[in-house]
């Protein structure tokens, strides 16, 4: 994979599986650009541009790696081609969040308290349900004991979709039907997960969107009654977003922190063309990690995220 | 829904609009913040540069240097040129054929089942169809179900089999069901898809081949980012699509999509999905749309829908009674119930020019005139029949009764009369009558 081997194979395959359908024509722009040149001038910084943009990075943080680089090189005074890949990539997961658990691949649960609570939220159609199923096969297989908690009572067949999930990972499921106060079923799911000494609980809500006031408020309410089952319940606020999802998403960030303090990010579908680089912005500003991406809609389709495999991605073009 | 994308170009504009001289150096500099606000919107990268290079080309051509007011000869160009990109004159569904058979395709969780069933729904009460919903989804857990929920929900019957996992023979057999039963337009619901899995873009291709729909429909999230281009040739490759929807337009997106996907397929985009509710679309209108990027407000559509929902005698008595200065806190409260009936508030000032702005960071949702109508209907029928009755113990007690404060009781009473004032005022101008009972449920519109 030529200059940008900077990481080693094995990890990488991982990713990459799911990447596999990735790649665009981009990469291949940025070495003509490189190749040859000595130093970082006008032509790179460009191409950049454009594979940055071109990844959903954005215009902000896009000139903020630029500035970083600019920086670098003015301090360094000369800078090849090898430097610049690898400065390149440092700049870039420099900007994305430690996630705490690290580079391991394996599904995790911090120590502490049981049941561990995790509430998944996010805009509509983004992957909510899909990941939690996903988790829940994940931690299943890893060998806790799981309970899913079905507060999304609005979207037609929201349920019936989560007790499907539930069969599938073979995990217990709370449900109150349809129409149901989410709140009170998220009530109920942690109280049934205490009574089975669960050791997580993974609670699915409603698609929304951010700028729907009183939906937002729902969703904090939903959040606040779960301490009272289970004090500093929920330990963990999932938000999940759409791999494709342009700058919008750090709106969607700025407004779920608010009502619910996000505490890390799940990035779906980006076994698609999508590259998901809106991320990177959004980590840096408001300095929540990415913790799982999806990469496709089967329950083995979820990954522990990797910020240099990430960063990779976003230049890469085809399998190794 | 284009908001953040008009507020740069505000700016933008503002550079020029400020300069009583135009230089080819500031066009540039103003160009370039247009740039950026498209790709801030999430309009391709390369289509961006060919917007503002071919803007750029349009101004110099038409001596904007020289022109008299050079900013707004240069708003007129950008409009103009959006407008183009997003595909000139609006364009109907295709239903030809009987039944008319209209297939769904998009990536996962763009909004395909839940635009089936508003489609399916207008179509029925709109157009006096009878359609049929099938169910074609045989991988996402519980999608069939949902199909039926929406069904349900709509009074519209849903042909599914659990037993048959084959969207071809599904979609076959739904089109036979609908022939022998009398429904004139069948829907096909299919499963969402990423455009480089060619097993799944195989299969809807199989599925169009044997049902030749008279309308092939792409739709795409309004809020997709830079891989729209991708997506949408993609799709267009297999499919040769007929039209495009672009759901989710409630949220905060800017949109840039539309311009994006119009611009690479060159397909007119013809719905738009604006909530999670059955009634949550509209026909896409690309002039206001690029209307309401520049911050020109979407003042049509604000018409149309205060007409659909406003009842024309009442509008002629009000009309008199604001000529007359009579307008009351009960005619008040009427106006609110009619704004309240077309829809979301903060939607509906957003379309307002200039307002777009303004209402963006309010916390306005439909909730918007709890408060308003609290203390409204907390007065007694002479203190609405006539307001200036209202003395400091009765505002005490209205606030009491409303669980408001003096305060907001006092504030609202002060924006009724200045209401009043302004309604009075134009009312007497020939032309803004005509415009203000057009627009029906505005006038009472309260000032935030
Ligand atoms: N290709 C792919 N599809 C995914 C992935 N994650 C979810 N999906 C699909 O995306 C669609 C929406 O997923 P859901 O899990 O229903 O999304 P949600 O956020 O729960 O949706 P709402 O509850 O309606 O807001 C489904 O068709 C999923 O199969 C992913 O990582 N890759
Ligand atoms: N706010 C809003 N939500 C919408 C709109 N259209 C669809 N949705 C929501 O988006 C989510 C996904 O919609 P679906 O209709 O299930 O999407 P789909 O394309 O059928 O999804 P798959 O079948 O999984 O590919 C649901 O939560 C819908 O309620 C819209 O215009 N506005
Ligand atoms: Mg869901
Ligand atoms: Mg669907």
């Amino acid at each position: 994979m030529g200059i940008f081997n900077f990481f080693s194979r094995d990890k990488k395959e991982k990713l990459d599986e799911g990447l596999e359908k990735t790649k665009t024509g981009i990469f291949s722009k940025l070495t003509k650009a490189v190749a040859g040149k000595s130093k970082v001038d006008d032509d790179v910084l460009d191409s950049l541009e454009e594979i940055l943009i071109t990844a959903d990075v954005g215009v902000n943080t896009t000139l903020k790696i630029i500035e970083r680089i600019e920086a670098r090189v003015a301090r360094d005074k000369y800078l090849g081609t090898e430097e610049l890949n690898t400065l390149l990539k440092e700049e870039i997961a420099g900007l994305l969040e430690e996630n705490n658990s690290g580079t391991a691949t394996e599904f995790t649960l911090p120590e502490g308290q049981r049941p561990h609570v995790i509430m998944v939220v996010g805009v509509n159609g983004v992957g909510k349900t899909t990941t939690i199923g996903k988790l829940a096969y994940q931690f299943k297989k890893a060998g806790k004991s799981v309970v899913l908690g079905a507060s999304d009572t609005f979207r037609a067949a929201a349920v019936d979709q989560l007790r499907i999930w539930s069969e599938r990972a073979g995990v217990p499921i709370v449900d109150q039907g349809m129409g149901a106060d989410p709140a009170s079923v998220a009530f109920d799911t942690l109280q049934s997960a205490v009574r089975q000494n669960a050791d997580v609980v993974l609670i699915d809500t409603a698609g929304r969107l951010h700028n729907k006031v009183n939906l937002m408020n729902e969703l904090s309410k939903i959040r606040r009654v779960m301490d009272k089952v289970v004090p500093g319940a929920p330990h963990e606020v999932l938000l999940v977003l759409d791999g494709s999802t342009g700058q919008n998403a750090i709106e969607q960030a700025r407004q779920f922190t608010k009502a619910t303090e996000v505490t890390a990010m799940a990035l779906t579908k980006i076994d698609g063309t999508a590259k998901g680089g809106v991320v990177i912005g959004i980590s840096d500003e408001f300095k929540i990690p990415v913790k799982y991406i999806g990469v496709g809609e089967g329950a083995e389709h979820l990954q522990v995220f990797n910020k240099f495999e990430f960063v990779d991605s976003l230049f890469s073009k085809e399998k190794v | 829904m284009f908001d953040n994308l008009t507020e740069k170009f505000d700016r933008a504009f503002k550079v020029l609009k400020g300069q009583g001289q135009i230089t080819e150096v500031n066009v540039a500099e103003t160009l370039k913040e247009v740039r950026r606000a498209l790709l801030d919107a999430d309009v391709n990268y390369k289509i961006a540069k060919d917007f503002t290079n071919d803007i750029k080309e349009k101004a110099l051509g038409r001596d904007v240097l020289t022109a008299v007011k050079p900013g707004q000869l240069l708003v007129k160009i950008t409009q103009e040129e959006l407008t183009a990109l997003m595909g000139g004159q609006h364009e109907e569904i295709n239903l030809t054929g009987n039944p008319a058979v209209i297939l769904m395709s998009g990536l996962q969780g763009s909004g395909k089942t839940t635009f089936s069933g508003k489609l399916a729904n207008y179509l029925k009460n709109k157009k006096g169809k009878k359609p049929l919903l099938a169910a074609c989804d045989v991988y996402r857990p519980a999608a069939i179900d949902q199909l039926h929920v929406v069904g349900d929900q709509i009074g519209v019957e849903v042909f599914s089999d659990k037993d048959d996992k084959d969207p071809v023979s599904i979609s076959t057999r739904a089109i036979q069901h609908a022939k022998s039963n009398g429904f004139n337009v069948v829907i096909i619901d299919t499963a969402g898809r990423l455009a480089v899995d060619e097993q799944m873009m195989n299969e809807i291709a199989a599925v169009k081949t044997a049902i030749s729909p008279s309308e092939t429909l792409f739709v795409v999230d309004a809020m997709t980012g830079q891989d729209a281009v991708n997506t949408a040739k993609a799709f267009n490759e297999r499919l040769d699509f007929d039209g495009v929807v672009l759901t989710k337009l409630d949220g905060d997106t800017r949109g840039g999509a539309a311009i994006s996907v119009k611009s690479v397929v060159n397909k007119p985009i013809k719905f738009i999905g604006t909530g999670e509710k059955m009634e949550a679309m509209d026909l896409f209108y690309p002039e206001r749309m690029a209307d309401r990027i520049l911050g020109m407000g979407d003042v049509v559509s604000l018409v149309e829908r205060a007409q659909e929902n406003y009842d024309e005698e009442k509008a002629k008595k009000l009309q008199r009674k604001i000529a007359k200065n009579e307008f009351n806190f009960d005619d008040f409260l009427d106006q609110i119930q009619q704004i309240k009936k077309m829809g979301n508030v903060k939607d509906l000032m957003g379309m307002i020019p200039g307002m777009g702005k303004a209402v963006k960071n309010l916390d306005i949702d439909d909730d918007a005139f709890k408060g308003i109508e609290a203390i409204i209907r907390s007065m007694t029928p002479q203190e609405r029949e006539n307001h200036k009755i209202i003395n400091g113990s009765r505002r005490k007690r209205i606030a009491r009764g409303s669980g408001s404060e003096v305060q907001d009781v006092n504030r609202l009473i002060k924006q009724f009369e200045e209401t009043r004032k302004v309604m009075q005022l134009m009312s007497n101008k020939k032309n803004m009558a005509s415009l203000m009972s057009q627009m029906g449920g505005m006038k009472g519109m309260p000032k935030f």
